[in-house]
């Protein structure tokens, strides 16, 4: 056994690597504490405490009415700031799954639409690309929100799309509201059978054609079975489903004339034009990534299929956008994780999301910085890492098999 | 995202602030200048011009802070500041006195680890509607649309102004004031509220200021004045009684254009001359020159002055923001 002085911390190489290993971590937990005392110590000095013990408290403030209100039933008065902060968590996610939903489709058109042979079909989608990707998202949602308020009509009057259904004003898009009556559960029990009925019949096809080459019309039957056996058991339930029109009233005081609240549904405008900001500016993104990953397929490929015999759309379902999806899932990753971080610049427009309404006037008036940013940046932490989680498996699933 | 990273850089500058902060003086004239939380552009109380320079009342309190300190009224940098950043750059340190048509309330003053040195506007909030709405009282708005900012006690107010009321009420409530003047000024809200004096500043930007009125009710009260952080006495008294200072100064009939005559005048009275730092150790006893307040007035000048230059402009009258002995609420300590 050889003998250690202190010489061999520097020239013995495994304990070299010991040794500093051990004197980075010793670093590393001294900062981190030094940091918390500090910040403990700096806290006390001004008179403040650590806690989470105002999350029951009332919450004073009024909120814009949205689906996160809504769902939590929001009552100035009684809801708590824990409710706040589940009402700021809901907005964020509707915004961030419609941008998401959004941006794939338009930026996947946009993508083709890119790599097309039609002179003014590709200059357009060039043209949208280079100048929605190129300004900053904020003045796009500043755009968009004044360019949507200064397009509408006023409170007092409206734009009807559908007529006594559907219409629009500076207030909002009004939309009937569905009032699920009992046993409505049902039709959506029906519904999620017939899910897993398709599933399992497409299965079965699939099974059949690589046994015996016969084909079967998977999509048209699992259309009319969807939605045949949703409709089948709504209507032998007695139809529990009514809807609650938007009214609108043209007489009376001036204030009171335009869509009355509490009845049929509304879309407010910050919410709109957040959406179309998040979709449009992401969507230009993905458009790029989409045609990257088209071109990254060998033209070998098409020609291949081509001379088996199949058809253009065939081949673009089964032999491109398969190898296409390889080069597309990492980085459209990465676009939906911006998307749901840049949801956050809402606040600049009202429309009350986390970084508004908890990250905002919830701190303001309760003054916990760091408990209430530390709550806020878990939950972004969360749907970031979820999604990406969930792309991360997709993405395993469609790369190449290799054997 | 802008936002939320600033919020960041905030809660890690508690994390590192010194200890060592709480002595504010010390780290000023070490850093030889004072930095002053004001608005992001309110006429009257802190507001740039084209070339960046800030006028304003709550810019003249930090001014008169920077005279009293080192005799020169331009040792102030500004920080403009949103209503939900304000409280966290002072307690982070970002800045040294908070001059932002602050409220002064219990829960800011208890809970978030911060004092106010005192009032230098009384305001309430009030209500701004176009005239076309037919509206003569608050109490006719049961079901409106109200544009407001966020991060104020603008909120609550609102909330519990309609609450006591029984009537119903939708927030749009933005980040900036410039957006809500804009969506208000679309259409968006058929109801503007802010503080009276913000309502009187911000009427200007509107297309057309003349078919707008503001009503007549106040919902509520809203001292406003200059905060520091908690826990440095020192610093708290210099901000306190460079705003007596100025009220005093105003009472007493001291003025920039006749303080430097003062200095030289043997028949002014006691409280004048103690006020100029001719008699007693004022000045020493906060930790500054004794000339404090001849600066302050000097360079600044008294209340009176500061109003009449900046809110006068707006359209206010003194009003309850008169002195004591004019029919006002305004009464400063005496310096002895």
């Amino acid at each position: 056994m050889t003998k250690h002085s202190i010489s061999s911390l520097i020239y013995d190489s495994k304990l070299r690597g010991y040794f500093f290993q051990a004197l980075i971590l010793l670093g590393l937990a001294t900062s981190v504490w030094w940091i918390i005392d500090n910040t403990v110590t700096n806290l006390a000095d001004r008179g403040k405490t650590v806690g989470f013990g105002f999350l029951g408290e009332n919450a004073g403030f009024q909120i814009s009415a949205t689906l996160g209100t809504w769902i939590f039933d929001y009552n100035v008065g009684q809801s708590s700031y824990l409710d706040v902060y589940f009402i700021g968590i809901t907005n964020t996610f509707l915004v961030a799954i419609l941008g998401i939903a959004g941006a794939t489709v338009l930026g996947f058109t946009v993508g083709i639409m890119r790599l097309s042979k039609n002179f003014i079909v590709r200059s357009f989608a060039t043209i949208y690309i280079e100048l929605l990707r190129n300004l900053p998202l904020l003045l796009q949602l500043f755009f968009w929100y004044f360019a949507v308020l200064r397009a509408l009509p006023s409170k007092r009057e409206r734009i009807e799309i559908i007529p006594d259904a559907v219409a629009m004003n500076i207030t909002g898009l009004y939309l009937p509201a569905p009032i699920v009556g009992p046993g409505f559960i049902y039709s959506v029990i029906a519904f999620l059978i017939a899910v897993v009925i398709v599933y399992m019949l497409k299965r079965w096809a699939q099974k059949r054609q690589s046994q015996t080459g016969q084909r079967f019309p998977v999509f048209w039957t699992g259309f009319g079975l969807i939605i045949g056996l949703t409709v089948l058991v709504f209507l032998s339930t007695g139809s529990p489903l009514n809807w609650s029109y938007p009214e609108f009233k043209t007489t009376g005081a001036i204030l009171r004339r335009g869509f009355q609240s509490g009845s049929g549904m509304v879309l407010v405008p910050e919410m709109l034009a957040v959406w179309l900001a998040l979709t449009l500016y992401t969507a230009a993104f993905i458009a790029e990534i989409v045609r990257a990953g088209i071109l990254a397929v060998a033209k070998g490929q098409t020609e291949a299929a081509f001379s088996i015999g199949m058809r253009p759309g065939m081949t673009l379902r089964l032999i491109i956008i398969p190898q296409a999806l390889r080069v597309i899932i990492p980085p459209l990753t990465s676009q939906y994780l911006n998307l749901t971080k840049n949801s956050s610049l809402a606040v600049a427009i009202a429309y009350p999301e986390l970084v508004s309404i908890f990250a905002g006037t919830a701190l303001n008036q309760v003054g916990k910085e760091i408990e209430m940013i530390f709550m806020m940046m878990m939950v972004y932490l969360t749907f970031s890492i979820a999604t990406a989680a969930f792309m991360n498996w997709f993405n395993a699933r469609v790369k190449l098999v290799e054997r | 995202m802008k936002k939320l990273t600033a919020a960041m850089v905030a809660v890690a500058g508690v994390a590192f602030a010194a200890s060592a902060s709480a002595a504010t003086l010390d780290d000023v004239k070490a850093k030889g200048h004072i930095q002053c939380g004001v608005s992001q552009g309110l006429p009257g109380f802190s507001n740039a011009d084209d070339s960046g320079n800030w006028t304003g009342l709550d810019v003249d309190m930090c001014r008169a802070v920077a005279a009293a300190v080192f005799g020169d009224s331009n040792a102030v940098k500004f920080t403009p500041l949103s209503a939900k950043q304000r409280f966290t750059a002072l307690a982070s340190g970002e800045v040294d006195i908070l001059s932002r048509n602050t409220t002064w309330t219990m829960t800011r003053d208890t809970q978030l680890g911060l004092n106010f040195a005192g009032v230098n506007y009384y305001d309430g909030q009030g209500m701004m509607v176009p005239t076309s709405l037919g509206v003569t009282s608050a109490l006719e708005l049961d079901g409106a649309n109200i544009c407001t900012n966020t991060g104020t006690t603008t909120e609550l107010n609102i909330t519990d102004y309609f609450r006591a009321n029984g009537m119903s009420f939708n927030l749009v409530a933005f980040e900036k004031a410039d957006e809500v003047v804009a969506a208000y000024d679309a259409g968006r809200c058929d109801v503007y509220t802010t503080d009276r004096s913000g309502l009187a500043a911000q009427r200007g930007k509107l297309t057309a200021p003349d078919s707008h009125m503001v009503l007549s009710e106040i919902i509520s009260k809203e001292p406003l004045g200059p905060v520091v952080r908690q826990g440095d006495d020192q610093w708290f008294n210099i901000v306190r009684w460079s705003l007596n200072a100025m009220i005093n100064a105003e009472e007493m009939g001291v003025s920039s254009s006749n303080v430097n005559n003062l200095k030289f005048d043997a028949s002014i009275t006691p409280a004048v001359a103690r006020l100029i730092g001719k008699e007693g150790n004022f000045g020493k006893e906060l930790g500054l020159s004794n000339d404090w307040a001849y600066n302050i007035l000097m360079q600044v000048g008294n209340y009176a002055e500061s109003y009449e230059a900046n809110v006068t402009p707006l359209g206010l009258a003194r009003g309850v923001n008169a002195l004591w002995s004019d029919g006002g609420i305004l009464y400063a300590a005496p310096i002895r």
